[in-house]
């Protein structure tokens, strides 16, 4: 693995920032997700909404509906493989999908391990919930973090709790000796080179964005707020009413994420948001944060 | 007393931190600019690298096109693929409109997907030197077609890829990923010598 090859992977990370990705489920929603601005889509064929309604085992998409996707826009095409199944990262990386990702919305095929992703030429992005789960992904080769959140709830309190873990714990870095980041280091379960580079950097070294719950544009400048460099909306478009006036507010809300009034008059009439879960009623068990070790 | 140049970074989407990393390097002041009023305390502008689509959107929505249009006339404007795109005349996608700065036409995303992206050495002619550089090509684009003003600085495989017309420079690779500053120096007329004098009042 060549240095300027994980260089080219961020690369396409950091192109992605202020930027949008959403999730689509067909050639229609792809169209519908690039005119509004989407800086990338993520193919997949049930959104993580619909994968709790239906339940069963949820696996890597078809490679016809990922390439009818890839016909019809222009900008990355994403796609997500289960936890630790590198057979079907091969053959998105086959399709030429832009960016993978390792995702705990689909069913786990590894209890232990996740994909060695410095195999890879294709970039990869993997979710996280504190500052260890990020460094051990990022240490496998994942070029891009995103917060986990709770996927499919329509509620961000999830993408909140992770986002201010991830934030503290790299400020608590940044105060920190040697001494006690290697002591850090054991307690977070995260290798030692990257833990001190965040200590020096005061951010993680690849970008980190946030992703589960997000279905307004206020949930958006929320998470921008928090220090997300951008948001994955997964079912919050497609779910919601009026997902074209949606997707269009969302992109803008990024952009503007710092502006109030700007975002009252993005948020002025856009129709009914998805529905949304309390996240305490979702059984333990049924939480797809909890999937990813 | 010197004068301080102070650069705009386009920052409605895109890889906006690098170039101001870039800038901060020459001690340059910038502005990240998100509202068109901000571009008339500039002394130049940047146009990032990020997805064309999603900056014409954008650019639409709060109405950039005409005053960058009019910023180009008297001060320089660099821009890094997705910059480039929105620099020339003509793009063959329905979705971006470009700026016409630069007497260009590009193909977006000629080199391919992601899987396709690389780092390659190159030369570049600059200021009568050349210069061998490190480029990072991002699901690039191609120079197509190229009007007879505008001058090639630099080419990848006997194909444009650096670009420039007038004061404005346009570049199809990532020079802000590898910390390269020629580009940003040439457009922005930053002098060594200059910055060289204000580092020492500051020592």
């Amino acid at each position: 693995m060549s240095k300027s090859n994980f260089e080219v992977k961020v690369g396409l990370a950091e192109m992605l920032k202020g930027g949008v990705i959403m999730d689509v489920m067909n050639p229609e929603q792809a169209r519908i997700a690039e005119d509004a601005g989407a800086v990338a889509v993520m193919a997949l064929e049930r959104i993580p909404a619909l994968i709790r309604e239906e339940g069963g085992i949820s696996r890597m998409s078809d490679p016809k509906m990922i390439k009818a996707i890839q016909k019809e826009v222009s900008i990355p095409v994403m796609a997500k493989v289960r936890i630790g199944h590198f057979a079907e990262a091969q053959i998105l990386e086959a399709l030429e999908v832009d960016f993978i990702d390792e995702s705990e919305v689909l069913t786990p095929a590894d209890e232990h391990n996740h994909v060695w992703k410095h195999d890879f030429k294709v970039p990869f992005v993997c979710g996280c919930r504190d500052l260890g789960e990020a460094l051990r992904r990022i240490g496998e080769g994942a070029a891009m973090i995103r917060t986990k959140g709770e996927a499919g709830s329509g509620n961000i309190v999830e993408a909140v709790r992770h986002m201010r873990k991830v934030t503290s714990q790299i400020k608590e870095l940044t105060t920190m000796g040697n001494d006690e980041l290697m002591a850090q280091s054991k307690e977070l379960g995260a290798p030692f080179s990257l833990v001190q580079q965040v200590a020096k950097l005061g951010k993680l070294p690849v970008p980190n964005f946030a992703a589960g719950g997000i279905a307004t544009p206020a949930d958006a400048s929320l998470m921008m707020q928090l220090g997300a460099e951008t948001v994955f909306v997964g079912s919050g478009i497609f779910m919601s009413e009026d997902p074209s006036s949606r997707a269009n507010a969302i992109v803008e809300a990024v952009t503007y994420y710092d502006n109030p009034e700007k975002l009252a008059s993005i948020s002025h009439g856009l129709k009914k948001a998805m529905e949304g879960l309390d996240i305490a009623k979702i059984p333990e068990e049924e939480r797809l944060q909890e999937r990813g070790w | 007393m010197v004068f301080k140049m102070n650069i705009g970074i386009l920052a409605l989407q895109g890889d906006v931190e690098k170039h101001a990393i870039i800038l901060s390097d020459l001690k340059m002041d910038y502005t990240i600019v998100r509202y068109s009023e901000e571009l008339n305390d500039l002394d130049g502008l940047i146009i990032p690298g990020g997805e064309s689509t999603t900056l014409t959107n954008l650019m639409n929505k709060n109405h950039f096109h005409k005053p960058i249009k009019e910023f180009a006339k008297n001060k320089p404007i660099l821009g890094t693929c997705a910059g480039m795109i929105m620099m020339s005349k003509n793009v063959n996608h329905p979705l971006v409109e470009p700026l016409g700065i630069i007497d260009l036409e590009v193909d977006r995303n000629a080199y391919g997907r992601q899987v396709h992206s690389f780092v390659d050495e190159l030369p570049v002619r600059l200021n009568g030197h050349t210069e061998k550089i490190k480029a990072t090509f991002i699901r690039a684009p191609k120079i197509t077609k190229i009007g007879k003003n505008v001058e090639i600085l630099a080419e990848y495989n006997n194909e444009p890829c650096v670009v420039k017309q007038g004061q404005h420079i346009a570049l199809s690779f990532h020079p802000e990923l590898n910390n390269i500053t020629i580009f940003h120096k040439a457009a922005f007329c930053i002098n060594d010598s200059i910055n060289q004098q204000e580092s020492s009042h500051a020592a």
